[in-house]
């Protein structure tokens, strides 16, 4: 009975939130076209047409649009995590937190579940932008497509759970362009996902150490190695410690006794 | 682990399937020739051959190695399974490409500096004679049916036609400027060659001598005056041929039927010749700039790996 009980909450939120998605076409079709005109304008743009360096888990020269491309997977589940991360203030403007809130199940549950819900979604944009960038010949050898499933959910689960956490803090809507500008765009440009770690370390050893040590780097290098059906050790323990890192503090921080809602009265 | 399972499973597969084989490339800079087996991906060794190393071609019986030494100013010859040296052919000065006679008795040599084609009988380990050409001859080719032998003069922008039992030029044909490296199709009908300065595969029929089609290779983003072709290499069946195209770091695959372009191959740096494994499943480049060789899977025209091998990687040469 109590595990009916869960399982019907969390796919409530998780339905809740796919519903959401299908019913937003809009959303759905501007989370696929911010990478993608990455990939089609910006990778153009700086196209490396004699090719990127070899570096693993590539055993020959790439395209630069190759390059870019697990990046932009990263980049799609980052924004995905922060626009969760906003659906929940949102929600908190709205009252439907307080029902959240109230149902009789820990927090932590209802956040978790959440914040599958979220990931849910995100490795959905991921699998089409991926189908889109096949059509734009780049391919990766078709296991790939299996293996990187868990590294996407993981990867998702880090910087939702990194979103979450940042929603705790923030009291209303507005305070999102600041969300923008100092943990989205550090995060995504302090990364490997644009540039390989030795290009950075060329123009500056702080940029490289930053590069090396962001999460977003670790989970985008997670999902770039399975895509190319090689597993990353370091990659794998880090964004898992950080996902542990971040779902613990945003559970604290969703705590009414202690966490930060009690400063904003939430 | 799992890369490790996986790379197990298809060592296996590999193993089972296809024979066991063995490239060879000549590094221009290491005077050496590095040895690689190319189904485990694997750099095997390096042996010192003489100095500044080009040309390499295996004999017909896949016994002897022949690497043009340049700067020694001879082509030596090597025990295909030790590597070590077995003789020496007097090939002129600065030789750098060579062709062998279908049969495996002779072999001629391009020597730039004289503007002469050597034609040296292997056996007797002598020059037989030399055939005035134009101005730095670089690519030369047999036909299969032993007809024909090909000189590519750079300079004079021209392909001469020896006939291979005179050993006269018969006919010359004007190409495309800078013509770099000829080929025959397996029945001996067509020459492809390339021009370096046009960046252009030209079609010659071999009945007519003269030029039947001309490829203009063109890459998207890529400066046409870094699309210098060099090696070309066509499938026994004439299904594709592959155009190494320098410093533009591409294959060019070209299907022969058509003559359309279908893909360009990104590859290493400087790409520059050209080898089929036995089967022709795979297809080997040499890449002289970033210093490694790049396999191309032929079936999915993929390029699946780039090995570093050492510096200035030139000819290459593959034994079953």
């Amino acid at each position: 009975m109590r595990i009916l009980h869960y399982w019907r909450a969390m796919a409530g939120i998780v339905g809740r939130e796919l519903l959401r998605f299908l019913h937003q076409r809009e959303r759905f079709v501007s989370a696929l076209v911010r990478p993608l005109v990455w990939l089609f304008v910006f990778a153009a743009g700086f196209r490396a047409a004699l090719g990127v360096a070899i570096s693993p888990p590539y055993e020959t020269y790439v395209l630069y649009e190759v390059y870019i491309t697990p990046g932009l997977l990263g980049m799609i589940l980052l924004f995905n995590g922060m626009q969760s991360s906003l659906s929940m203030v949102y929600d908190r403007e709205m009252g439907s937190m307080r029902m959240l809130m109230v149902c009789p199940l820990p927090r932590w549950f209802l956040l978790c579940s959440k914040l599958i819900a979220g990931t849910a979604v995100g490795v959905l944009q991921c699998y089409a932008f991926l189908g889109i960038a096949w059509l734009y010949d780049i391919q990766a050898p078709l296991m790939g497509y299996g293996w990187i499933l868990p590294a996407l959910v993981l990867a998702g689960m880090m910087l939702g759970a990194l979103g979450l956490l940042l929603s705790s803090f923030i009291k209303q809507l507005e305070n999102f362009a600041g969300v923008m500008n100092f943990v989205i765009f550090p995060l995504f440009f302090m990364s490997t996902a644009l540039y390989p770690l030795w290009k950075i370390k060329e123009s500056s050893p702080l940029l490289y150490n930053l590069a090396q040590y962001n999460p977003f780097s670790q989970a985008v290098e997670l999902i770039r190695f399975a895509l190319y059906e090689q597993f990353n050790q370091q990659a794998l323990i880090y964004t898992g410690a950080a996902f542990l890192l971040f779902m613990g503090a945003a559970i604290l921080g969703y705590n009414p006794s202690r966490g930060m809602m009690v400063k904003k009265g939430g | 682990m799992r890369k490790i399972i996986i790379s197990f499973c298809a060592a296996a597969l590999f193993t089972a399937s296809v024979p066991a084989e063995t490239v060879f490339v000549t590094l221009e800079k290491d005077n050496a020739v590095a040895v690689v087996d190319p189904v485990a991906g694997a750099l095997i060794k390096t042996v010192p051959v003489g100095q500044r190393p080009r040309g390499i071609a295996l004999s017909q019986d896949g016994k002897t190695l022949f690497v043009a030494t340049s700067d020694d100013d001879t082509i030596r010859m090597f025990d295909a399974e030790t590597l070590r040296e077995t003789g020496k052919l007097p090939s002129g000065e600065d030789p750098e490409t060579f062709a062998l006679s279908p049969d495996g008795k002779l072999m001629y040599v391009s020597n730039e500096d004289d503007s002469e084609v050597t034609v040296i009988d292997i056996a007797a380990q002598k020059a037989l004679t030399k055939v005035k050409v134009g101005v730095e001859p670089e690519g030369i080719a047999v036909s299969p049916d032993n007809r024909w032998v090909i000189s590519a003069s750079e300079t004079t922008n021209m392909l001469h036609w020896i006939d291979s039992k005179t050993h006269q030029i018969v006919d010359n044909t004007l190409v495309d400027p800078r013509p770099r490296a000829v080929s025959f199709t397996a029945d001996s009908q067509q020459l492809w060659a390339t021009s370096e300065m046009a960046g252009t595969v030209m079609v010659l029929d071999s009945a007519g001598k003269q030029i039947a089609q001309t490829i203009k290779l063109e890459v998207q983003g890529v400066s046409s005056d870094l699309i210098q072709p060099v090696g070309v290499a066509i499938d026994k069946d004439r299904r594709y041929a592959y155009v190494a195209m320098g410093p533009a770091n591409r294959v060019a695959v070209i299907n022969a039927q058509t003559y359309q372009v279908e893909k360009y191959l990104l590859v290493g740096q400087r790409v520059w010749n050209l080898a089929f494994s036995p089967d022709q499943k795979r297809l080997y480049t040499t890449n002289g700039v970033s210093n490694d060789i790049s396999i191309i899977d032929l079936t999915e025209h993929k390029v699946t790996k780039s090995l570093a091998v050492g510096r200035y990687p030139w000819g290459v040469a593959v034994k079953p």
